[in-house]
Formats: C-alpha cells, structure tokens, sequence
C-alpha cells in the first residue's frame, strides 16, 4: 500500500468520526498553543530585559574594587574594599596604554535624602564627573551637566532624573532650585530626559553630584571613597579588548602579578547580558515545561481515542487482513490517522499560539493595568517548528501501542468480532 | 510438469485442534482432499463439522495443526505471516456470509482494496470497474453499502473476490443473510463465473444451495464422510 492511499484512508477515518477527532484534535492544540504562547512570553522577558541592559550601554565595562578583608582574612563582601583610586582613572584615561578605551569615569555613591520646600524624596545619589552622563547614556533635557571647573571646585551642584524631578517639584522647572541633599544645599543645574526602562531598577531616580562634592559634603567621613569606575569602550566591538586593557593597567599600577589576586573586579555588559540571559532562559524552559505538561496529557487523549478507533473497527481490520493486508498495512493506517489527528491539531495550535501571542504583544505594549506588566511576547521560530515536530512526534509514540495492537490481531477473530 | 499441475487446492492428513481453556477440541481430524482447476465444489455439514475451520484454512486466515496443504503449487506451511497475506491478496478470492464490505466506502473504492495491498496503482479503477460490470453493478459503483441491497452488496462482494483473478473463490455461506431471490441471484452468478472457468469452493449447510455444485463434499466430526460428483440443477 502507497503513502498516497494511507493518507487518505486516515482522512475518511478521521471524517468519519468529526466530533471525536475534532476533541482528540483540541487537546493537542491546547498543548501546542500553550507551548509557543509561554515560550513567547519567555522570550519577550528575556528581550525586554536585554533592552534594558542596552539602555545601560553596551560599550560598557564596570569596575568595582574587591572585597576587603579583615582581620584573619575575613571577607567583608562585594564592593566594600577602597581599593580604587582617582590615579586608576587618570591611567585608564592614557590613550596610550589603553587605545580601546574613551573615558573613563570614577563614581561614588551616597545616600540621598532629598527635600525642596515641603516636598521630600530619596534617590540614589552618584558623585561622578563631567563626563558621567556621556558614559551612561543619558540625555541631557534642561539645563546642562556641570563642569569640569564645577568638579575641581568641589561645586555644590547636581543633575537630577525624572522620577527626582516627578516627586519632589510639583510640576515647577527644577532648574535654577536649591534642593538640599543631606541637609545639604545643592542647586540644580540641569535635567536627564528619561529612559523610561524599569525592571532593573529605575534609571530615572538619580541625582548626580560632582565626585568632589560628594567626597566632601555627602560621604559621611568615608573619604575620598570610589565605588565603581565605568569604562566606555570605543564601540560594543572593543569592549572585551578595554576591558583587558584596564586589568593590565590596573595589575600594574597595584603592583600584582597573579591575576587572580586582584583587588578588584571587571564586568562588562556581556557579562551582565549572559547571566540575565541564564536566568531568562531558565525561566522559558520552565514555562515551556509545564506547556508541555498539556502536550504530554493530550498525547494520552489521542492513544486513549485510538484504542477506541482499533476496537470499534476490529471487524474492518479482520476484512482488510482476509483481502491481503500486511501487518504493516493496518499498522502504517493506524499510525498515519494517530499522526494526522496529532500533526493537524499541532498545525491549528501553531496558528492559535501564535495568533494569541501577537494579540497579547498588541495590547499589552499600550494600555495599562495587569496584563501591561506581562512582557510582550515574542514568537521564536524554533519553538513553532519544535511545536509541530514534537505533536507528530506525541502522535507517533501514542500511536504505535494502538496499531501495533490493530496489526497483531488475528484476521479470524477480528472477523468473527461484532 | 508433474500430473497433478492442474490441483489448485491440495489437503493431506490436515487436523486442526483448538484450545479453550484446558479443553482441546478437535475440530478437523485428518482431512484429505484435492480441487481442481475449474472445479465447483460444495463443501457440506452440520455446523461444528469443522466445515468453518476448514474454510479457514483453506482461505490462509489460520495454519493447520499438522498436515500439509498446497494452495497452486505452493505449501503453505513454509510461509510467513506477510507472505499469507500476500497469499490471500492475490490467491483466494473471499466472499462472506455477512458481505464484510468497509463501512463508509463506495462500492468501487471496496472492489479496488485488494489491488491497494496489491500496489497495484496502473489501471486499478479501469480492472475494478470491469470487475463491478461483471456483477452486473457498474451503475452503483458510487454508492456506499448502506445504500446498496443485501443482494447486491453480496456482488460488490464477489467483485471484490475477482477483481485479483484469483485462484479460487471461497463462498462461506454467500447466502445466508440473503433472500430467496437474491440468493438464486448470486447464485446463477456463481454459476456462470465458474462457466467461465473459475474455481469456486462454497461452503454450506443447504442442500438447496449445495445443488448448485457438480462436487459436494460432506463433512461430519471432522472428517470427510462422502465426496461425490452431482447432476447438476440448472440454477433457478
């Protein structure tokens, strides 16, 4: 018997039973849809968090200075050494020694009590230079960023974000205000449009002072304290090249010649990228897990209905077996009619995944409320494709116990069956 | 060429015991028998004479116990399941009591199924047509069973039996859901296609029906008890 005739035996078997292949169908369907609908959702998580990382810049690389140890060698944790210097950022902005790398920037953070007028407000407040929002991609709104001359002068000035701008103002032009950070009095001088990405911390509620003026006014005591140097490499391409460049200078000038004795640590977006990446991914495969969970119980729909199909046609089966067909007739027929429901229910479920992805993107992206929250998803091609290929697949394997119980059956006692 | 080039079906010592439960049932005892090129045998007998098992065997749907049978040459002890099938498929031609046509299918779809398992794709619905105009049903062949009569479902039947020239037709009973007309019908069909020069092994327990033959072979127990050639009636 030719795969032609198989075919369309399956379709009049199928055809003949429309309700009970159309349910048997759904259940596949339900699955296959629910596959490519989470994974989307995996997706979109992980493309909206890729954006936000890009927002950060992708030319970047951060240094942080290793944790100190005490006494006895404790470790006091992740960025708490001081080891980082003004002289580390004048070396690393030596284009001679490091070609790859445009600027390089210290910053430092304090805690930022905010008042203006009645109004209060915390943000994150950064000391950094004149070249902070050029390295970390902020725009500048209103007003300007402050100066170099403001940095060497220890200028008690700052550049707030949007969300600073948002709570503590009340609608009126901050530029030109005094605002007092830490009972301190800073006067504005400029405005950061917003990013508007959120997710990874809001990048918008930031107020940035000159480094000096932080170490004086804001540190507490601490010193002249750097927590961070950001790197901006040449391009997204010489990032890795900048950031060996700053761990061979960085080597140096600490006077350390086994690398894996730093006193500080590098971290470039990639890397960042990668371990947002692991988890995002982590996260698709366990929604997609549980979809499948749905594939897995409608494959059992379709051996159960199949099972039903073999017995109520066991009399058809002994005729066939009498007028010379092969065991491997009946079971190639009862195979293709268990993929053809399976492969014909991946097929619509494809379509009603897809269909629901791209409707849940659409409305998701503008209105507010709960489903904005939800990442817009994105339909992955291999995920369709491993979405049909794994519901023939269900249809093959649930397939073969029912033919192959078709096949072996005796042509007189089939015959005999009523 | 040996003598016996012209046997068709060759029985010698078949016994055929069954199982049910702990009891074994004897069912054919030491059958010997031999059908002829062009033969229009009956095989006659009470029901459990064995005359069913001995339709099965002859039809390759079941292997005897001991013996040996040779269907056009070939003992069929040495052959494997998909070699019967192969067997059934283009050596015996069925026709059943009950029609056992497939549900759901047209006449011309029904009578081309052997020559499916056959892979017989060149010309099948020209061979299967002509088979359907043989049985006098070319105008129904679009018609699906439930649309057709007893009598004529029973020809789209034998249509079926023909449409691979077989061997032999093996009738178990083709009258037996059948009335009186329809009956002598299928009957005066039978006749004339073993005219032509079919062989034709029909099964029954009606004398009536058995009158058709020029050969009947009794059956009691298991065992053959007469086999004697008949004048035969002319089919009414």
């Amino acid at each position: 018997m030719n795969i032609y005739e198989a075919l369309r035996l399956a379709w009049s078997g199928l055809l003949s039973n429309r309700l009970r292949s159309g349910l048997t169908m759904l259940g596949i369907l339900i699955g296959v849809s629910a596959v490519i609908l989470l994974v989307a959702f995996g997706n979109g998580a992980s493309v909206q968090v890729q954006n936000q990382v890009q927002a950060l810049g992708s030319n970047i690389v951060y240094i942080y200075p290793a944790s100190a140890r005490g006494a006895g060698g404790v470790s006091q944790g992740f960025g708490s050494g001081s080891t980082l210097t003004q002289a580390d950022v004048d070396a690393l902005n030596n284009k001679a020694q490091a070609p790859d790398i445009v600027t390089a920037i210290p910053v430092t953070n304090a805690a930022g009590n905010m008042t203006w007028q009645n109004q209060n407000w915390f943000a994150q407040t950064t000391g950094s230079n004149q070249d902070f929002a050029q390295v970390r991609n902020y725009q500048i709104a209103t007003g300007s960023m402050f100066s170099a001359d403001d940095v060497r002068n220890d200028a008690k000035v700052v550049v707030v974000g949007q969300t600073v701008i948002d709570n503590l103002f009340n609608g009126q032009d901050p530029v030109g205000q005094s605002i007092k950070i830490n009972r301190q009095s800073f006067r504005v001088v400029g405005t950061f449009a917003p990013k508007g990405s959120q997710g990874l911390g809001n990048q918008d509620n930031v107020a940035v002072v000159p480094i000096s003026a932080a170490w004086a006014y804001l540190a507490g005591g601490r010193g002249k304290n750097i927590s961070q140097i950001v790197i901006q490499a040449t391009d997204s391409s010489t990032v890795q090249a900048a950031q060996q460049e700053a761990t061979q200078i960085l080597l140096n000038r600490h006077n350390i010649g086994d690398p894996a004795q730093a006193d500080f640590t590098t971290q470039s977006q990639q890397d960042i990228l990668n371990t947002v990446g692991q988890i995002t991914q982590t996260l698709t495969i366990l929604l997609g897990s549980i979809a499948a969970i749905s594939l897995v119980v409608g494959g059992i729909g379709i051996m159960n209905i199949m099972l039903v199909t073999v017995t109520e046609r066991t009399r058809e089966i002994g005729i066939r077996k009498a007028i010379g067909a092969r065991r491997a007739d009946i079971l190639l027929q009862f195979l293709i009619e268990s993929m053809f429901l399976s492969g014909l229910g991946g097929l619509l479920g494809i379509a009603v995944g897809v269909g629901l992805s791209l409707w849940v993107s659409s409305i998701s992206l503008g209105s507010s409320g709960l489903l904005s929250s939800l990442p817009a998803p994105v339909v992955s091609g291999p995920s369709v494709l491993l979405a049909f290929g794994v519901s023939v697949g269900i249809g093959l394997f649930f397939g073969i116990y029912p033919a192959n119980r078709a096949a072996a059956l005796h042509p007189i006692e089939a015959l005999r069956y009523e | 060429m040996t003598p016996t080039a012209d046997v068709m079906i060759s029985l010698r010592g078949i016994t055929k015991v069954y199982r049910m439960g702990s009891i074994e049932v004897h069912a054919l005892r030491g059958i010997d028998l031999e059908v002829r090129a062009g033969e229009f045998v009956a095989i006659m007998g009470a029901s459990g004479s064995g005359k069913s098992t001995l339709m099965n065997l002859v039809g390759c749907l079941d292997l005897p116990t001991t013996g040996t049978y040779i269907l056009d040459g070939v003992d069929v002890r040495d052959l494997s399941d998909s070699q019967l099938a192969a067997v059934r498929n283009r050596k015996i031609g069925f026709v059943f009591q009950s029609f056992n046509l497939i549900p759901r299918s047209t006449a011309l779809h029904n009578v081309e199924m052997p020559l499916i398992y056959a892979n017989q794709n060149q010309g099948r619905r020209q061979r299967a047509l002509e088979a359907l105009a043989m049985v006098g049903l070319a105008d129904r062949a679009a018609h699906q069973p439930t649309e057709l009569s007893g009598g004529q479902q029973q020809r789209v039947a034998i249509a079926r039996a023909l449409v691979t020239e077989p061997a032999i037709l093996l009738a178990d009973e083709p009258t037996g859901n059948l009335d009186t007309e329809s009956s002598s019908e299928i009957m005066r069909l039978l006749t004339s296609l073993n005219q032509e020069g079919r062989t034709i092994v029909l099964i029954t327990h009606e004398a009536e029906i058995a009158a058709a033959a020029r050969r009947v072979v009794r059956l009691r127990d298991g065992l053959v008890v007469s086999d004697e050639l008949q004048q035969v009636e002319a089919a009414r």
